[in-house]
């Protein structure tokens, strides 16, 4: 049976709808996988085994049905098993974050992400593993502990959807909901050889994920390949009107022409080839824009000036309004409470005893930047020059249709390589972050494999809504190439 | 910008943080260098720039004033630390 963990999504979807295959056999695959690998891996903070047979068992009913009687065929997403990152809520199934404060909460309703998968017919596997409150590049920050990289199990698989790449990765599941508010998505889609897609800004309804930065946190998702990810896209794609930050536009219905990119503009920013990447990854993400030009693409060299300038934009405003998101964790209506005789001790001890480093760091941070006296010089001040970044890629987009660049200075890195210094773990991101501040979309996906057997991946970033030439302009890639095809040996 | 302890305790107070003196050390070293990294930003001309609120066109969107169901009392307060008759159970504010 282990070839059928091994099937892409859309092998997958293909074999349920023609019946080949039940969503009963294909969820006893995953957690047959599971069981097997997970101890090395840890890409799982809950397992939903008896839910997700009887999630199979209804999809199989649609199927069958379907198959006897016609009509509109179900989502491609129905019957495939899927893993969900646990900052998004799942009703009745325990949501922490990664955080001991929300430790045994049960959400009383499903995000509407969530909630659009379900109703499509996927199957929960379970909540993966992410950095507390989706505060990290490496899912160390986790309070569960950390994931390990399928590729080199002594190597972070990136963060802070660190256990949904791992998971897809290793074929734990074949595909994963992730959320990207810094890179979040892409870094480890990257780092595990994944695809992964960092929605535009307005695209995903956010209703039910537990909000890090209200104005940069996306819904996301990883597979293994582009066109693995675009029925999880159309499925949780479009308007919400429970998320008043959800756009009113429709979703297009993405059509993968194969290889043709002909007169496609790429532009490559000489802002983000800087000292400091590992060579080989340079050297990847320039052959695969090489592919590119092989298919048709033009090239062009693009300024964004104001890059260098993300970083300390990110680390003002993200940590500004997680302060503000996370002042709900009061021990009142939810989570573990340090009992005391006086309501502010309660607020103090609890909050002092079960968040994380990282995330005390943070919230301290935005507490500073948003406080009289430096609120105009650190946070007004990081919004101006948010606006410079996210002119500078309108300006570029007059000039081209796509942005490529890496994602990440260098692969995978050793857990614990980065120690106690949050600055050197800040600089992981350097790449993804300006896509946050400016609400546009991304794609990363895989370009090789570096001397350390570790995936390379490039990045895409696209106009706000222009997912859908991500998809085209990555399949294509993916058309020509089988860097994503390259599975770890566990 | 570099911050003190005694800083970084009033930072805490107001964040509603009970911080170890340990702790109050090394948050104060390493926000120090956050922000002294971050500190570039105050060279930038940003003289004619508006501020970024949000990156998209939106304003508030309005719904009509119709009363919708709302979830049963019994499916929020289950995660409630401690409950009393259907209501969120809290120490006392003392001055």
């Amino acid at each position: 049976m282990s070839e059928l963990a091994d099937l892409t999504l859309r092998q997958a979807s293909k074999a349920l709808r023609s019946g080949d295959v039940t969503s009963k056999e294909l969820t006893n695959t995953c957690i047959n996988r599971i069981e097997a690998v997970e101890p090395r891996i840890k890409a799982f903070l809950a397992q939903t085994f008896d839910l997700a047979l009887k999630q199979a068992d209804a999809a199989d009913e649609v199927l069958t049905q379907w198959r006897k009687n016609g009509g509109d065929p179900p989502a491609q997403t129905c019957g495939v098993p899927i893993a969900v990152k646990d900052v998004l809520c799942t009703e009745g199934i325990p949501t922490t974050c990664g955080s001991r404060i929300l430790e045994g909460f049960r959400p009383p309703y499903n995000a509407t992400s969530v909630a659009r998968l379900i109703d499509s017919g996927s199957v929960i596997l379970g909540k993966t593993n992410t950095d507390e409150f989706a505060m990290g590049s490496s899912t160390e920050n986790s309070a569960y502990g950390t994931t390990h990289n399928p590729w080199d199990l002594d190597r972070v698989p990136g963060g802070s959807s660190g256990g949904s790449a791992a998971a897809v990765a290793a074929h734990m599941s074949y595909a994963a909901l992730g959320t990207d508010t810094g890179g979040s998505v892409r870094q480890p889609a990257a780092f595990c050889g994944v695809t992964g897609l960092k929605t535009s800004y307005g695209r995903v309804s956010r209703y039910g994920l537990i909000a890090y930065g209200s104005s940069l946190d996306t819904v996301g998702a990883l597979a293994r390949s582009a066109e693995d990810l675009v029925p999880v896209f159309q499925v949780i794609a479009g308007h919400d009107p429970k998320d008043s930050t959800s756009m009113p536009v429709s979703v297009p219905e993405i059509k993968l022409n194969t290889s043709d990119v002909s007169g496609l503009r790429i532009g490559v920013p000489g802002e983000y080839f800087i000292d400091g990447i590992q060579e080989e990854v340079e050297t990847a993400v320039r052959e695969a824009v090489d592919v590119f030009v092989s298919l048709g693409a033009e090239v062009k060299h693009i300024s964004l000036p104001h890059t260098d300038l993300a970083l300390p934009v990110y680390y003002l405003i993200a940590p500004a309004e997680a302060s503000a998101n996370l002042a709900r964790y009061d021990a009142v209506r939810y989570g573990p409470r340090i009992e005391s005789d006086e309501l502010l001790e309660q607020y103090i001890q609890t909050r002092g005893a079960l968040f994380g480093t990282e995330v005390k760091r943070r919230i301290m941070l935005g507490t500073f930047a948003l406080s009289a006296g430096y609120y105009d010089a650190y946070y007004g001040q990081a919004q101006k020059v948010r606006t410079m970044i996210k002119d500078d890629f309108e300006s570029a987009f007059k000039e081209v249709d796509l942005i490529a660049c890496p994602v990440t200075p260098t692969t995978a890195f050793r857990i614990g390589e980065h120690g106690d210094d949050p600055l050197s773990m800040y600089l992981e991101d350097v790449f993804t972050l300006p896509a946050n501040l400016a609400g546009v979309p991304g794609i990363a996906f895989p370009v090789g494999i570096d001397s350390a057997g570790l995936p390379i991946g490039i990045q895409l970033k696209a106009p706000h809504m222009g997912e859908e030439l991500l998809f085209q302009a990555a399949h294509a890639y993916q058309q020509n190439t089988s860097y994503h095809r390259d599975s770890p040996n566990l | 910008m570099a911050l003190t302890s005694e800083e970084v305790r009033q930072i805490a107070s107001l964040a509603r943080l009970k911080l170890t003196a340990e702790e109050e050390e090394r948050y104060a070293e390493q926000l120090s260098a956050v922000l002294d990294y971050a500190a570039r930003l105050s060279e930038v001309d940003t003289s004619k720039i508006s501020p970024t609120a949000s990156v998209l066109p939106l304003t508030a969107p309005l719904r009509n004033d119709v009363i919708v169901p709302c979830p049963p009392r019994e499916k929020i307060m289950a995660n409630a630390p401690r409950s009393d008759k259907g209501m969120f159970s809290v120490p006392p504010v003392l001055d």
